[in-house]
């Protein structure tokens, strides 16, 4: 039995009111806002822990607890409840978004101190908690959406946190329009869910899904897809990603890293159902993530500017993720144990990178940085240590988590497994190569500093966080997958039936052993390519390593084959207007004619003919009128 | 005597006392006819609570003889539909004029007129809405248009001569289709139960099908051109350009759902073999209204232009939502009525702030806003939330419901629809940047923010546009039972869900 529970919203409702009292008291709350809203991050992760421990000690069914809040919408036979659901899969997304949220609104009081709107700023945190909590807790794909806006509206306000500069408002403008049309997925999804199943909430859905045609489920995929593709900055919705590391660097590791941009795999997750009774949907999924993964490696090989490598390194990490969800029922959890160590050695490494910035008078240019390991050996080491968990050196996270996904793609089987497995693993050499590239340029090396600057260690309130984020970076890939625990935990939400994954192509030992190789490989090349010293001036480049500056031409292709054919469009409907004034009063007057004579045809009497001679006067009149103003 | 005739003379006594009160002593009579709105509201909202939410029918009802010769009665009732219209009548009234208060100093006429012309047009909003006698309902709704036609003509801006004779040549001629058909039924109910123009009686009569089409076209012509459905709304840009920000939100926010209600109330009752007849265009038309609408608000450089632009997209939806023909679309759409009515308010509003602080109505010479007046700018970007119907706030609710109701029955143009919400994401945000962000524009380093009056008054909207955003309940519960009695009389059902057990 489902445990019936009526404190679960406190979780929800503690940030979303603190952010609204701080954005209404306004200035009054300057001196002590950020103390408030870190107050109320870390409570919520508090009662996160104490949810976690309440739900272990229960036995398997009786994990999952609800919350019906009020009834919200009710028409017909469409109800759909404020209500909330914490199973074994939502409460990993509490715990990472209140722990990681936390140490992020920890290090944001000494990163944003010197900046004029910082309460605003932590209101902004507060609200982002608030709405992914929602996002991960609502029991319904209609409150899942609240949520999912809720995060967009949070991450808008964020990137743009500083839009006095025109370029960082067009960021947040960007994100905010990729996401919608991410939007759009949703809400058909949630449209197809309902003209299906009469339902909207995960259990309605769940319950129907062996009913429906074929067709109808991988229509739903297909528009979840969209949506995760929107959100998790996967192809073709990719290219917001990168701008918006504009927003303030904490901002870029919460949101933009470890939570928000992971929503995508926890919609996909939490529509498991859905996916294991479609293969097409599946198949789609596989090809988005791949494409993604080595989409986002091949750009981050390119980037001088460290906070853009690190994004196009999410969105690899992330197609991994998404990649590893169309793999089947024991593709999820791994999906999950993925995206939660890339929380932790993500967001280590974004803190690092502000902490660099911080520095460095907020330049992020790689070329100007080179020899930091000296003077902030804690940034070195933590960003260090993250550095190797990502690109999966045993025993950092990243090699418990991609290893996973690298063996579950080769084992789909075929040519199909051969080629996402493929793909994983040159992903993985990819990888390796640009983010060894970014720790020599940064850390080791000579100095490439601009004059002026002055670079230091950055205050404790800042390293604290950094060095608990890279334990996580350490550690919590092992404790994870130590006794398949992730897997087992997980499996009553995702994998009802036990599967264990397809039949072994390749024993784990020997991809573990592939994907040193290439890890070794990529990191060796990045080595023995930026060892010397390195040009200030970034180098012509070869033709790909150019297109890859450019994020392989997505900009370019958006503004052709969408914002131009646009603006002709709205110019052109808006000379049309104007001009068609005319043309349709002059329809109108037509079948005002053809009206006024089939109405003669039917009565006569004095009355209708005086009624008839009016409208035709009107006509007359309107038509002078027109003449006259034309 | 019903409650109802109570509220629909209270302002026009207020309007006509203003008359007493001494010329000179402009903020008395300020006073006076902020006080008999307030005093209108506090009566619709005892109307509110004594109304039976779950009774099926009209009630509060009254009935008179007034021209015997041709059964024309003063009938007035009301049921769910015209209640909640109704109160966004009543609520929004004082808000515009406490919004506006120094708006009719430019008039061609005295601040008395433009008071209790403002008046008048709330009390024949009010018995527009709760009219259940055609002849009835036509003579209002020709009426109406003189307050509205002399408040952008005497009171507006820019080129409001000629704006107000468009509205006025528009909304003539849509009435006097809709008198042709108003002849006819009458003609039909003399033949069949004796000359009358009783909603209910007529909805009972047989009609062969050419002529109810034509009939059918009388009233919704009349309707589209007031909604305003694309072709039908050239009119409108004009109107909201050259009128005052308070009569924009009474014209677009309030009297422009005339048109729709008149939709629900006449052509869906009277003419349901026509309305299932021309559902396929109407449709069609209200899908072009929504992304026609959008793309040219894209491209708007005036603020005002903007909104109203917004408005027929919005209007769209509206449209689409009661033709869907299901319960989550026609709740959904007169939920959106109302939902539509505040968020435009606010729009309008702040947008009239905005203008009248900069002297212009460019988007482009607006810019930083958010900095130098940050009340302002946060009002602006909240009502921008309600325009692109972002979740939390209330026309997500009425929007979503519109789309799902849609897509149950015809879900290419659900589909088609929900594009609208990626446009709409893009005209409010380019706006937004274009007006709040970047860096401040020269020339308005020296704006100042909202002061107390204008807090006031934007405070109750923006709380109505969240409140409704969570809590729907009560207005939509007044709303269900009036949505299912149409659509019974109409003839639908909703379809079930197609993986069936």
């Amino acid at each position: 039995m489902m445990d019936t529970r009526t404190d679960l919203v406190y979780l929800i409702a503690l940030p979303l009111f603190s952010s609204a009292f701080l954005l209404l008291l306004g200035r009054i709350t300057d001196k002590w806002g950020h103390f408030l809203a870190t107050a109320i991050s870390a409570s919520t992760f508090g009662l996160g822990i104490f949810e976690f421990v309440a739900m272990r000690s229960r036995a398997g069914d009786a994990r999952p607890a609800t919350q019906r809040i009020f009834e919200w919408i009710s028409v017909g036979t469409f109800k759909v409840d404020a209500s909330l659901l914490l199973d074994q899969l939502s409460i990993c997304f509490v715990l990472l978004i209140t722990g990681v949220g936390t140490l992020i609104h920890i290090y944001s009081i000494a990163y944003m101190s010197h900046d004029r709107d910082r309460r605003r700023f932590f209101a902004y945190l507060n609200l982002f908690i608030a709405a992914m909590l929602l996002l991960v807790l609502g029991d319904s794909y209609l409150n899942l959406y609240v949520g999912w806006e809720g995060v967009g509206l949070a991450s808008y306000l964020l990137i743009g946190f500083w839009n006095e500069r025109p370029a960082y408002a067009t960021a947040a403008k960007k994100a905010f329009i990729a996401n919608r049309v991410g939007d759009l997925g949703l809400s058909l999804a949630i449209m197809i869910a309902f003209t299906q199943f009469g339902s909207v909430t995960f259990a309605g859905v769940k319950a129907g899904a062996p009913h429906a045609s074929a067709a109808a489920l991988t229509a739903l995929g297909a528009m979840l897809l969209l949506a995760a593709a929107g959100k998790s900055a996967q192809f073709p919705l990719q290219s917001w990603l990168g701008d918006a590391m504009a927003g303030p660097t904490p901002v870029s590791a919460l949101i933009h890293a470890a939570t928000m941009v992971t929503a995508g795999v926890y919609l996909i997750t939490r529509s498991s159902f859905i996916f294991d009774a479609s293969s097409t949907a599946r198949l789609l999924i596989v090809i988005v993530g791949a494409i993604t993964l080595l989409f986002g490696a091949i750009v981050g090989t390119a980037k001088d500017d460290i906070k853009k490598a690190l994004a196009a390194s999410t969105m690899s990490q992330i197609g991994y993720m998404i990649l590893a969800t169309g793999l089947g029922p024991i593709g999820y959890a791994f999906a999950i144990m993925h995206l939660l160590t890339h929380g932790f050695f993500k967001a280590s490494m974004f803190l690092g990178a502000g902490s660099v910035m911080h520095g460095m008078n907020d330049q992020v240019n790689m070329r100007r940085y080179g020899g930091l390991g000296k003077v902030m050996p804690i940034t070195a080491i933590t960003f260090g240590l993250g550095y190797l968990a990502i690109i999966g050196v045993p025993p950092f996270a990243g090699f418990y988590s991609k290893d996973k996904i690298i063996e579950t793609a080769f084992n789909a089987g075929g040519v199909k497994g051969l080629l996402l497995g493929g793909a994983a693993l040159l992903g993985a050499a990819i990888t390796a190569f640009y983010m060894t590239r970014v720790f020599l340029l940064t850390f080791m090396g000579e100095k490439r500093w601009a004059d002026e600057a002055h670079p230091h260690e950055s205050p404790p309130l800042m390293w604290i966080p950094m060095v608990l984020l890279a334990v996580g970076s350490v550690t919590s890939g092992f404790l994870l997958s130590k006794g398949n625990a992730l897997v087992h935990w997980l499996a009553p939400v995702v994998n009802g039936s036990g599967i264990e994954g397809g039949k072994e192509l390749m024993k784990p030992l020997v991809v573990s052993g592939l994907a040193l190789a290439v890890v070794v490989l990529g990191a060796a090349i990045a080595v023995i390519k930026y060892r010397g010293s390195v040009p200030i001036e970034a180098p012509t480049g070869s033709t790909l390593t150019r297109f890859a500056r450019r994020d392989l031409g997505q900009d370019e292709f958006n503004h052709r084959v969408l914002v131009l054919p646009g603006r002709s469009l709205t110019k052109t409907l808006g000379a049309m207007d104007t001009s068609f004034i005319d043309g349709v009063v002059r329809s109108v007057g037509w079948t005002l004619a053809y009206l006024s004579q089939s109405l003669k045809k039917v009565q006569n009497g004095y009355v209708r003919s005086y009624a008839l001679l009016m409208v035709g006067g009107a006509i007359a009149l309107l038509a002078t009128i027109w003449l006259l103003t034309l | 005597m019903s409650l109802i005739t109570f509220l629909e003379v209270t302002p026009l006594v207020g309007g006509v006392l203003l008359y007493l009160l001494p010329k000179g002593n402009t903020t008395l009579i300020k006073q006076a006819a902020f006080l008999f709105s307030l005093i209108t509201l506090g009566l619709s909202g005892w109307i509110a609570y004594k109304f039976q939410a779950n009774s099926p029918g009209m009630q509060f009802v009254e009935s008179h003889s007034w021209i015997s010769n041709f059964g024309v009665r003063y009938a007035v009732g009301i049921d769910g539909l015209a209640l909640v219209l109704i109160l966004l009548t009543t609520i929004l009234t004082p808000i515009v004029l406490l919004a506006g208060w120094n708006e009719a100093e430019n008039g061609r006429w005295s601040m008395r007129t433009f008071y209790l012309l403002m008046l008048i047009l709330e009390s024949s909003m009010i018995a527009a809405f709760s009219a259940t006698d055609v002849f009835l309902f036509y003579v209002i709704f020709e009426a109406m248009l003189v307050p509205v036609y002399l408040l952008i003509g005497g009171y507006g801006r820019g080129e409001r001569a000629q704006a107000a004779m468009k509205f006025l040549l528009y909304s003539l001629f849509g009435g006097l289709l809709m008198l042709a058909a108003v002849i006819g039924i009458y003609i039909i109910s003399t033949n069949q139960i004796g000359g009358t123009f009783d909603l209910a009686k007529l909805a009972t009569l047989k009609i062969d099908s050419g002529t109810e089409n034509l009939l059918f076209l009388g009233f919704f012509i009349a309707f589209a051109i007031k909604a305003p459905l694309w072709p039908f709304h050239t009119w409108l840009p004009g109107a909201a350009k050259s009128a005052t920000p308070a009569t924009s939100v009474l014209l677009l926010g309030v009297l422009d759902k005339v048109g729709t209600y008149g939709m629900i109330r006449f052509c869906m009752t009277l003419f349901p073999h026509a309305t299932k007849t021309f559902t396929p265009v109407i449709i069609v038309l209200s899908i072009i209204s929504i992304l026609y609408g959008a793309f040219l608000a894209i491209g708007q450089r005036d603020i005002n232009g903007l909104i109203a632009f917004t408005s027929i997209s919005h209007f769209g939806f509206i449209v689409l939502g009661i033709f869907a023909m299901t319960s989550q679309g026609l709740s959904g759409a007169t939920l959106y009525m109302v939902n539509h009515g505040f968020s435009t308010a606010a729009l309008f509003l702040v947008a009239g702030w905005m203008v009248a602080r900069r002297n212009s109505s460019q988007i482009e010479d607006f810019g930083g806003l958010q900095r130098v007046t940050p009340v302002m700018a946060w009002s602006f970007f909240i009502a921008g939330m309600s325009a692109l119907a972002l979740p939390g706030i209330s026309s997500f609710v009425s929007e979503f419901l519109v789309l799902v109701g849609t897509f149950t029955r015809y879900p290419l143009a659900a589909i088609l629809g929900t594009v609208g919400i990626v446009l709409a994401a893009l005209y409010v945000l380019i706006t937004v940047q274009r007006s709040l962000h970047g860096p401040i524009t020269p020339g308005n380093e020296k704006l100042t923010d909202l002061n107390l009056r204008e807090r006031i008054a934007i405070a109750p909207v923006i709380a109505v546009l969240i409140l409704m955003g969570f809590f729907p309940k009560p207005v939509l519960n007044w709303i269900n039972p009036s949505s299912h009695q149409s659509l019974q009389v109409a003839g639908y059902s909703d379809p079930l869900p197609k993986a069936g057990k």
